[in-house]
């Protein structure tokens, strides 16, 4: 049966408590005195009250209707939904680092300084870069570092023309907004027809206005970009700059590095291909590394080695300056740190394979089926087009819904945008063969139904704790929060 | 034909349509846009007073996964907003050439208008732009 | 080899799926990079590490950190000790929560998308605001987002922020404003506290955005009678970055008419991790959220007219506008909102007002005992919160390095920050602080020197 969950403040009772605190026990004075009744607040505070174990019980409740990679296969295409190892949750709630402030003088976060300190070694190794900043929060924070570093670049060199970034069409969305940030303007690049960029479309719109070329390799298309080379001579000699978005890095471990393919600017998304996991959203980790070149315009603090100890550098007068207000995201670096040191070079390398083997596996299974619009060895991912489906009446975006009844996280869909109907399917490396099969399975069996009563499979879902849900209400008539008139 | 096309509307290739009134014209989106779009959720709207320049954009039109711009098809200056579409958004949809009109502009050239597509070029345009 | 246990594939496995390929070998499906980026050795990584090697290795850094485990914090600036519930670390650890991915289908994640909902409604709440995102980074990149909020609302490209607003946030917002392009402007510090005239002199109708804090960066209360209609006269947008903690008994922004509020929600039942991962808050007035950065969760039906949520308004977002978006973010600190959540639903208002009003008290305590050493006085008089800056009678490294051997974390040293304060500490008392605790710091000041 089918029923939507009460909301923490429909459950709230005048009077029950959650919290414990012990009494005040220094001499206290009246509030007034302290605190001038004109600064005090007047209205009511409307927070709900309840008992530990209600609550407890509501978020259980609400946990069950909810699903992680720890629930089953989701193979989010670009999203690197890889199993997250246990470990990393415990190295980072140590009371060493998760009780560490960050105005703590050096002497006393010496253990900090030098796990960070590691980190960047073996990010600037994995990478083939020279120096990082662990500082983003996410990807979109790093892509945002990366090209402020860039454009610094540039005008320290009294280049102030350089005003233009380079993105092919199928990049993720975050790449152009990032760009827009920076105040730049965005330059599409095609594809040609195997799905790489189009070299010779990008040379006919590389000028000297041309900041920097943002480019994820393998593409979104799950596709290795073969004349990385060729790209990368074409953007440097026309002076602009090469930066790697690292959503897909997790095809590369052990085998090639961005920092030996030309790129000047790379972030990594540590709650991808580092193991560290996504929170329902967030927080994520996006380090960024760089050339010898930029180093002198990273964001301060970095973090020297300063003898047989570690400290921190802010002496960067070039520096873009802070993009958060500490050393961004320590509790999931550790957990990147853990990953990286549990695995080590070789099983780094064996993740890419057998990432980049199921993948290809799992694309060979489901193209007897499905319209593969690129049809050619894939790395970690590939897009698989719905249009046939489309025609028949159910959609990516249905097929999405008929995966959730069949006990599965759907693909990434509808994106990129260069595929009509996309299919973004990532299974990951630490999927099994039994998993991928049954998988295919059930994509097989929508298929099917498809074929024979593609109404059913536009209504659905029908096992889910909620049915498909009006997304075009939510957003005619926006309601953004509990009120206690609005009650349904 | 799928979409309604009607008569005594000019037409431009990214699916607006304008109507002659006296020295206005009255600015819209087309049926097939509206199909493209899928159901309406918000409109912004341009400022009355605020010059319009053909081919740039001038409204937003938002369905819930995709944004676009409407292009105003021909110079002008907007004299009349459709307030109604604030609340009603989805008049798009449901009515494109009525109650769905986006606003008004004041004609600064009329060449401009009839150089824009009737109903017979526009048709035709359409049956090419499906069969992509 | 490392992470075997993470990686199921078997070489059976491995043989059978070539097979279907149709490859003779892994090889096969890398060679279509170029030899000439092909790495040529293996990294050089340091070795694997079995589990409890991995253990041993990080608790060995741990150990080395002075933490809030075996010394007394009196450190503040943005980050504070405050009281965790221990209810928290078990609602954040059910790993459906934290193995999700950003809730895009709606019918499997309504478990963190009511979360959600309930952390908007909660920080609509406590701030006076109608709506709020779904989270930021941290404090810092909420200023920035939040001024950025009030340009794009606005249509111009000048922002003015008080210097006694927190310099790590300032420090972000001038790094994401000196790259786009815009404008900003310091206004002076009077008594340690924004320069009012100064304020009108700086404000103009190109001013897009006013950024202030309260309590400010020295843990004072401003007078923010006035400031609104000063800055709404100018059609300028205010932006309040605020200290959640203090909300339940401060007046919020909405009484003093402040259209957007900003903040650093760690005290919200959120581990300090060395700065990170903390939680960037966004709210705002009804109007602006067409500009709100960032993920929104909302109300709607299902198909048989159940409640459920959704991420809505999504046009606004990178996914879908790309360039022109209201911001890039794409991930957030979803799991930091939703321990903030379980923080505020297990307080309550009860127990949140009873955290404000001990950190009232035990500030006063503290503040009064310090400033009445030989050698210590009260930098800026005013009304402190749970901050308080005071001239110590030395070098406040020094100091800080003395008190470190007491297991105390002392204050945060002013001149950092702001040349002209030699010799000044900023020292935060939470509700945590126990008398003994304030005491033996008072005791260790007077002692010294």
């Amino acid at each position: 049966m089918r029923k939507s969950k009460a909301l923490l403040f429909e459950m709230s009772h005048a009077g029950r408590q959650g919290y414990s605190l012990p009494s005040c026990d220094v001499p206290e004075k009246p509030v007034d005195e302290l605190l001038p009744r004109k600064l005090q607040r007047c209205e009511p505070l409307d927070l709900p009250e309840l008992s530990e174990g209600e609550i407890i019980r509501h978020y259980t409740g609400l946990s069950t209707r909810n699903f992680g990679v720890d629930t089953g296969f989701y193979p989010l295409g670009s999203c690197t939904m890889k199993y997250n190892p246990k470990i990393n949750e415990e190295a980072a709630v140590l009371p060493g680092f998760a009780y560490l402030h960050p105005c703590q003088p050096e002497e006393t976060t010496q253990g900090a300084l030098e796990l960070l300190y590691n980190m960047e070694q073996d990010l600037i190794e994995l990478t083939g870069m020279d120096r990082f900043t662990l500082q983003p929060a996410a990807g979109a924070h790093g892509e945002l570092t990366g090209l402020m570093v860039i454009q610094a670049y540039h005008r320290q060199r009294g280049d102030y023309k350089r005003n233009k970034v380079l993105i092919p069409l199928s990049a993720h969305g975050t790449n152009p907004a990032t760009v827009s940030m920076t105040g730049c303007e965005v330059i599409q690049v095609p594809g040609d027809e195997r799905g790489l960029v189009d070299l010779k479309a990008l040379k006919a719109v590389i000028d000297g206005t041309i900041s920097a070329l943002m480019l994820t390799n393998p593409s979104t298309l799950g596709l290795f970009e073969e004349e990385i080379e060729a790209i990368a001579k074409a953007v440097h000699e026309a002076g602009g700059l090469l930066y790697y978005d690292g959503a897909n890095m997790n095809a590369n471990m052990g085998y090639t590095r961005p920092g030996d393919m030309g790129f000047d600017v790379v972030h990594l998304n540590i709650h991808k291909t580092l193991s560290t996991p996504h929170g329902g959203g967030g927080p994520g980790g996006g380090p960024v590394g760089v050339k010898e070149c930029l180093i002198p315009f990273l964001p301060v603090p970095l973090i020297d080695k300063k003898g047989e100890g570690f400290c921190f550098n802010y002496d960067l007068p070039e520096s873009i300056g802070k993009v958060h207000s500490f050393y961004g995201n320590f509790g999931v670096i550790i957990k990147a740190y853990t990953y990286m040191r549990m695995m080590g070079a070789e099983g780094l390398k064996q993740a890419s394979t057998d990432a980049v083997l199921n993948a290809n596996y799992l694309m060979n299974l489901l193209k007897k089926t499905y319209h593969l619009p690129y049809d050619r060895t894939c790395k970690h991912e590939f897009v698989l087009s719905a249009r046939r489906e489309k025609k028949k009446g159910a959609g990516a975006g249905d097929i999405a819904k008929a995966l959730l009844d069949r006990g599965f996280h759907p693909p990434t869909v509808y994106f990129p945008l260069i595929v009509e109907e996309a299919l973004m399917i990532e299974p990951t490396e630490t999927e099994t063969k039994e998993t991928l099969d049954a998988f295919a399975g059930a994509m097989e069996d929508i298929a099917k139904e498809i074929n024979e009563d593609a109404e059913k499979v536009i209504h659905g879902p029908y096992h889910t704790v909620v049915g498909r849900l009006d997304e075009v209400r939510a957003a005619r008539n926006p309601i953004l929060r509990w009120n206690k008139e609005q009650q349904l | 034909m799928k979409y309604n096309i009607v008569d005594d509307l000019w037409y431009t290739e990214k699916h607006e349509w304008a109507r002659r009134e006296g020295n206005t014209a009255v600015i819209g989106l087309s049926d097939y846009a509206q199909d493209k779009l899928g159901e309406i959720v918000f409109v912004e709207l341009p400022e009355i007073g605020a010059e319009v320049e053909a081919g740039k954009g001038s409204a937003v039109i938002e369905s819930v996964k995709a944004v676009t711009d409407l292009y105003a098809p021909i110079d002008g200056t907007v004299v009349e907003v459709n307030e109604e579409l604030i609340d009603r958004p989805e008049a798009i949809n449901s009515d494109p050439y009525g109650a769905g009109w986006v606003y008004k502009i004041e004609i600064k050239d009329e060449g401009q208008l009839s150089a824009l597509m009737d109903r017979q070029a526009y048709e035709k345009y359409v049956i090419g732009e499906e069969e992509k | 080899m490392g992470g075997k246990h993470y990686l199921p594939l078997t070489d059976q496995d491995r043989r059978e799926m070539l097979a279907a390929i149709g490859v003779g070998s892994v090889e096969d499906l890398f060679s279509d990079i170029p030899a000439a980026v092909r790495l040529k050795n293996n990294l050089n990584l340091p070795p694997a590490m079995s589990e409890s090697e991995v253990i041993g290795h990080l608790n060995n850094l741990a150990s080395k950190n002075r933490h809030f485990q075996n010394s007394v914090s009196f450190l503040g600036a943005g980050i504070y000790d405050h009281f965790i519930p221990s209810i928290i670390k078990h609602v954040t650890g059910r790993s459906e929560f934290y193995t999700a991915y950003t809730p895009y289908q709606p019918e499997v994640s309504q478990g963190v998308l009511q979360a959600i909902f309930e952390y908007q409604t909660m920080i609509c709440q406590l701030t006076g605001m109608d709506v709020s995102n779904a989270s930021m980074y941290d404090g810092g990149t909420a200023v920035a987002e939040g001024a950025i909020m009030g340009c794009g609302a606005t249509r111009r490209s000048k922002v003015i922020v008080s210097r006694s607003v927190n310099p790590y946030y300032r420090a972000v917002l001038r790094s994401y404003f000196h790259s786009r392009g815009l404008t900003l402007e310091e206004i002076p510090l009077k008594g340690g506290h924004t320069d009012r005239a100064a304020l009108e002199k700086t404000l103009g109708d190109d001013v897009a955005t006013v950024v202030l804090q309260q309590p400010n960066f020295f843990g004072l209360v401003e007078d923010m009678e006035g400031v609104a209609d000063l800055i709404h006269g100018h059609k300028a947008v205010f932006v309040v970055s605020a200290d959640p903690i203090s909300l339940p008994l401060l007046q919020t922004p909405a009484e003093y008419g402040a259209d957007i509020v900003v903040g650093e929600g760690q005290g919200l039942g959120v581990a300090v991790s060395f700065g990170g991962p903390v939680l960037g808050i966004i709210a705002a007035r009804d109007k602006f959220v067409r500009q709100m950065p960032g993920r929104i969760a909302g109300e709607t039906v299902d198909s048989e007219g159940n409640r459920g949520f959704v991420l809505t308004l999504q046009t606004r977002e990178q996914h879908i506008r790309r360039e022109k978006a209201a911001s890039n973010i794409c991930s957030n600190e979803a799991l930091i909102a939703l321990a903030a959540s379980v923080y505020m639903a297990a307080m309550g208002p009860q127990g949140m007002r009873e955290v404000a009003g001990q950190c009232l008290q035990k500030a006063a305590y503290a503040r009064e005992k310090i400033t009445a050493l030989d050698g210590y006085a009260t930098v800026f008089p005013g009304i402190n919160f749970k901050e308080f800056a005071v001239t110590v009678p030395g070098d406040s490294a020094e100091l800080n390095r003395k008190l470190i051997e007491k297991n105390i974390l002392g204050g945060v040293d002013l001149a950092v920050f702001y040349p002209e304060l030699k010799n000044t500490m900023l020292f935060a008392v939470t509700e945590k602080r126990t008398r003994e605790e304030i005491d033996t710091l008072v005791r260790e000041l007077e002692g010294w020197k």
